[in-house]
């Protein structure tokens, strides 16, 4: 009976026969569910390209109308967040927990920072009149339907990247408790590792909406 | 898949240059460059990506695999938007009307 | 020797009991299990709608189904088939059983989420299926907008959040086999001596992992378009329609290799193990099976030759499609040089194999015809079109999926299914198949379109004859499912490797016990090694 029954423990699944195996399985079923993520923001990527091309110059217009200085604010928070996301990656590489929490709850209060200053913005296209559907109206162009096109991309991008944050932010929750109660060690802290994975990416997703949402033409204007 | 530790100093310089790289795609959104700037724009943001996936992501100490997995998945977004513009792009381009 | 221990050995079907032990699984093995008895429920759903799709089209008046109910009935038959019968079928229930054996693993690299992925597709599966109950779908399986956004008044949120959640489980079952395949074989389990099985759900998981988000996020722009009238696909707007179409048959066009290559792969086993050969050209089969995959994701737009699509990049996707051929007639043609000199036995699985062979290469060949620009605008949307992909799929995917089912019934159940009813069931399918859909091939040709309930007086005959086949097909499918269900109890106990065949799936006990070896196997030989297998065979006697 080589075969099974090996004592069952976070770092040592019943299916794998060493602790490197798990953590490299665990690591790349998150590379591959990140490829996923890609295809997923693809779909709107591919949307965005084709309709910006097709309307240049609304696409322009309607970009120059976001703020884009609480944009790039917006942006240098996330990096933040990042940033001390792989500090708490590297602390529990070492295996300092209190590091560990410490950088966590950074984390998540960078994100959540993130997601009230995106609320404000959301907000001030309420009063704008610059959301889509039957009330939009985008002040001083002809073409009502192409403005619309660029907002309804706006919120479907930024709106589905705000509900990766947050979820990013349970994530971030769970590790924290789970950090408190000492489920991690230098040996075992694949959850950390494979969470920070998530979360850089989400910000990667942001680092490619920041420019194609808030810039476009800023000199227009 | 052997442990790499990098230093805190590394991941300050990094953060600082992705700052750096933010502060400049904004500033050079507006200088007239023509169709370049949003060449400018993209350029930059892939930089960014590089940086964070090389360094916060580890891709620079990961395997084979994983970067074979990422490659894969930029060309196959490649594939998507690519195929889907040699359609929108020539749309008229042999005189059929309306194809 | 071995059946006298079979009443007291632990195996994974009495290792524990009760409705717990099997909604909280984590065995691949009752995973694979749930899978199966799930799909089989949709494929006599979605057989149902069929049935009286077919039962209108005996006469051409609209005399049994008014045109809105029959838009419903045709679209129900098409979501459920596809999503929730084809996609899942071989992957989720002989892939997730098989798949960790025959690379030697324990079990998927995450059973949870294996655990999880099923559920997903229940609860995708209940939206759809209240969508239905409530009154139904009328968009077609393709959701085409503006249709499906702006003026269908049926329930199309309800069935397009069951497509999306049904996806999650099938982009969390490839997730998992791809990430099972890299790190859980077992010592000397090299790439190149996997079973071709493997290697073709290797290729299917790659289409499930990058091609599914895809389709999601267009259902959920549909969504959104439906709900809160945002644009994307709005031409009132200055958004296009035919971007819809790109992003849906991006997923939906690879998703026909999601169903067939793991029919290709179940093909491969059952050719190799009955004719005691080697699968001729290993390496060509296994990478052609990658090569499927990736060919798959270049050909989209020959789906969309009448939609206001560049006649350029009409140009471009025709050519393109044309390469898919070489890969599949690679297949075809290694599995008739495997036969060439082999001991051949006509025993069911083979039957169902043979009859994929065939039947793919028709629903294959009339894909070339589809895939040339000037031919596929004569035959566009009508039944043409329609045989071509059942031939496909029904012929191809069902024909592979109901071979493995047999080939792997007694590794599953530790019971042996009745051969001559079997093999009767399999001559009948074969045979009724043929009766439904090589009528429509001709109507096709004759102008006849899809998706209509009345239809000129001179078609009559040919859809009379199809009709005839598709209570051929019904009964045919019905009889596996009784001897089958027959078989759980009186069956003949079946041995560890009733068939001879080289799997390690196949040294371990029948059925396997909880962690599917007592000894983590080493593999120190080629896939389709029939000399060891027959010193063993000599030995056990």
């Amino acid at each position: 009976m080589a075969n099974q029954a090996h004592e069952e423990t976070l770092a040592l699944r019943e299916q794998f026969d060493t602790e490197a195996q798990q953590k490299d399985a665990s690591t790349l079923g998150m590379w591959i569910f990140l490829v996923t993520e890609i295809m997923f923001f693809g779909g709107m990527f591919l949307a965005y390209t084709i309709y910006r091309s097709t309307y240049p110059e609304i696409f322009a217009v309607c970009s120059s109308s976001l703020n884009v200085y609480i944009g790039a604010a917006n942006t240098v928070v996330l990096l933040c967040s990042s940033f001390t996301m792989v500090l708490a990656v590297r602390s529990a590489q070492l295996g300092r927990q209190r590091a560990i929490v410490f950088n966590l709850i950074l984390t998540l209060a960078l994100g959540f920072v993130f997601l009230g200053v995106k609320a404000y913005e959301w907000n001030e296209k309420f009063v704008e009149h610059h959301i889509p559907g039957p009330g939009f109206h985008f002040e001083g162009i002809a073409q009502q339907g192409p403005a619309q096109l660029f907002f309804s991309l706006y919120f479907a991008m930024t709106g589905l990247h705000a509900l990766h944050m947050l979820i990013g932010g349970g994530i971030l929750t769970w590790l924290i408790i789970r950090t408190k109660q000492g489920a991690f060690t230098a040996e075992y802290m694949t959850p950390v590792d494979v969470a920070g994975l998530y979360w850089h990416f989400v910000d990667i997703i942001w680092i490619f909406l920041f420019p194609l949402l808030y810039l476009i033409d800023r000199h227009l204007k | 898949m052997s442990e790499h530790i990098d230093s805190v100093k590394t991941y300050v310089l990094v953060f600082a240059a992705l700052i750096c790289a933010t502060l400049a795609t904004t500033a050079v959104a507006f200088v007239d460059l023509g169709p370049f700037s949003v060449v400018v724009a993209l350029a930059i943001a892939v930089c960014k990506m590089l940086l964070v996936a090389l360094f916060f992501m580890h891709v620079r100490h990961s395997t084979k695999l994983t970067r074979l997995v990422l490659l894969g998945a930029l060309m196959w977004l490649g594939i998507l938007i690519l195929m889907t513009l040699t359609d929108f792009s020539t749309r008229g381009a042999l005189g059929v009307p309306g194809r | 020797m071995i059946t006298a221990a079979v009443q007291e050995r632990e195996h994974y079907l009495n290792a524990s009991y009760g409705i717990k032990s099997w909604l909280l699984t984590k065995d691949h093995k009752r995973i694979g299990l749930l899978y199966l008895a799930t799909i089989t429920l949709f494929f006599f759903l979605g057989g149902a709608f069929a049935t009286l799709i077919r039962i209108e089209l005996l006469t051409p008046q609209g005399d049994l189904v008014s045109s809105e109910t029959y838009n419903k009935l045709f679209t129900m038959h098409g979501v459920t088939m596809i999503f929730f019968f084809l996609i899942p079928s071989i992957p989720a229930t002989l892939g997730n059983f098989f798949l960790p054996m025959m690379i030697g693993a324990r079990d998927l690299a995450f059973p949870r989420l294996n655990l999880l992925s099923w559920y997903l597709l229940v609860v995708g599966g209940l939206f759809s299926l209240f969508a239905m109950l409530a009154g139904g779908v009328d968009t077609g399986w393709t959701f085409y907008t503006p249709y499906s956004t702006s003026y269908s008044n049926t329930w199309v949120i309800a069935t397009a959040v069951g497509i999306f959640i049904a996806g999650f489980s099938s982009i969390l079952t490839g997730l998992n086999f791809i990430v099972t395949i890299h790190r859980m074989r077992a010592p000397g389990m090299t790439w190149f001596r996997m079973p071709l099985f493997v290697w073709a759900h290797y290729a299917t998981s790659l289409i499930q992992v990058l091609g599914t988000p895809v389709l999601a996020v267009t259902l959920l722009l549909v969504l959104c378009e439906r709900l809160f009238h945002i644009g994307i696909f709005d031409p009132a707007l200055g958004g296009d329609p035919v971007l819809f179409q790109h992003l849906f048959w991006f997923y939906s066009h690879p998703a026909v290799y999601i169903m067939i290559l793991p029919a290709m792969g179940v093909v491969s086993e059952i050719i190799s193990t009955f004719s005691r050969k080697p699968i001729f050209g290993y390496g060509f089969v296994a990478f052609s099976s990658v090569s499927i995959a990736v060919l798959g994701f270049l050909v989209w737009g020959h789906h969309m030759f009448v939609s206001t699509q560049s006649v350029y990049a009409g140009m471009v996707f025709s050519f393109l499609s044309y390469f898919v051929a070489i890969p599949s007639a690679i297949k075809v043609f290694n599995w008739t040089a495997t036969l060439y000199k082999g001991s051949i036995s006509f025993a069911t699985p083979m039957l169902y194999a043979f009859g994929f062979i065939g039947l793919f290469t028709m629903g294959g060949l009339t894909g070339l015809f589809l895939a040339c620009l000037g031919i596929d605008v004569h035959v566009t949307d009508t039944y043409f079109v329609v045989a071509h992909f059942h031939y496909i799929m029904v012929g191809g995917a069902i024909m592979g999926f109901l071979g493995g089912l047999h080939f792997w019934w007694p590794k599953m159940t530790g019971r042996m299914y009745p051969e001559g009813w079997a093999k009767l069931s399999a001559l009948t399918i074969f045979l009724g198949f043929n009766l439904t859909f090589f009528p429509q091939f001709i109507l096709g040709y004759l102008g006849m379109p899809r998706r209509y309930h009345v239809y000129p007086e001179e078609f009559q005959v040919l859809h009379v004859l199809s009709t005839a086949g598709a209570s051929v097909l019904a009964v045919g499918y019905m009889i596996p499912m009784i001897y089958l269900i027959w078989s759980l109890r009186y069956g003949q106990i079946a041995v560890a490797n009733p068939w001879g065949a080289t799997g390690l799936e196949w040294k371990t006990a029948s059925p396997p016990p909880l962690h599917n070896f007592d000894e983590t196997p080493i593999v120190t030989h080629e896939a389709y090694d029939y000399t060891t297998v027959m010193e063993e065979v000599i030995e056990v006697g």
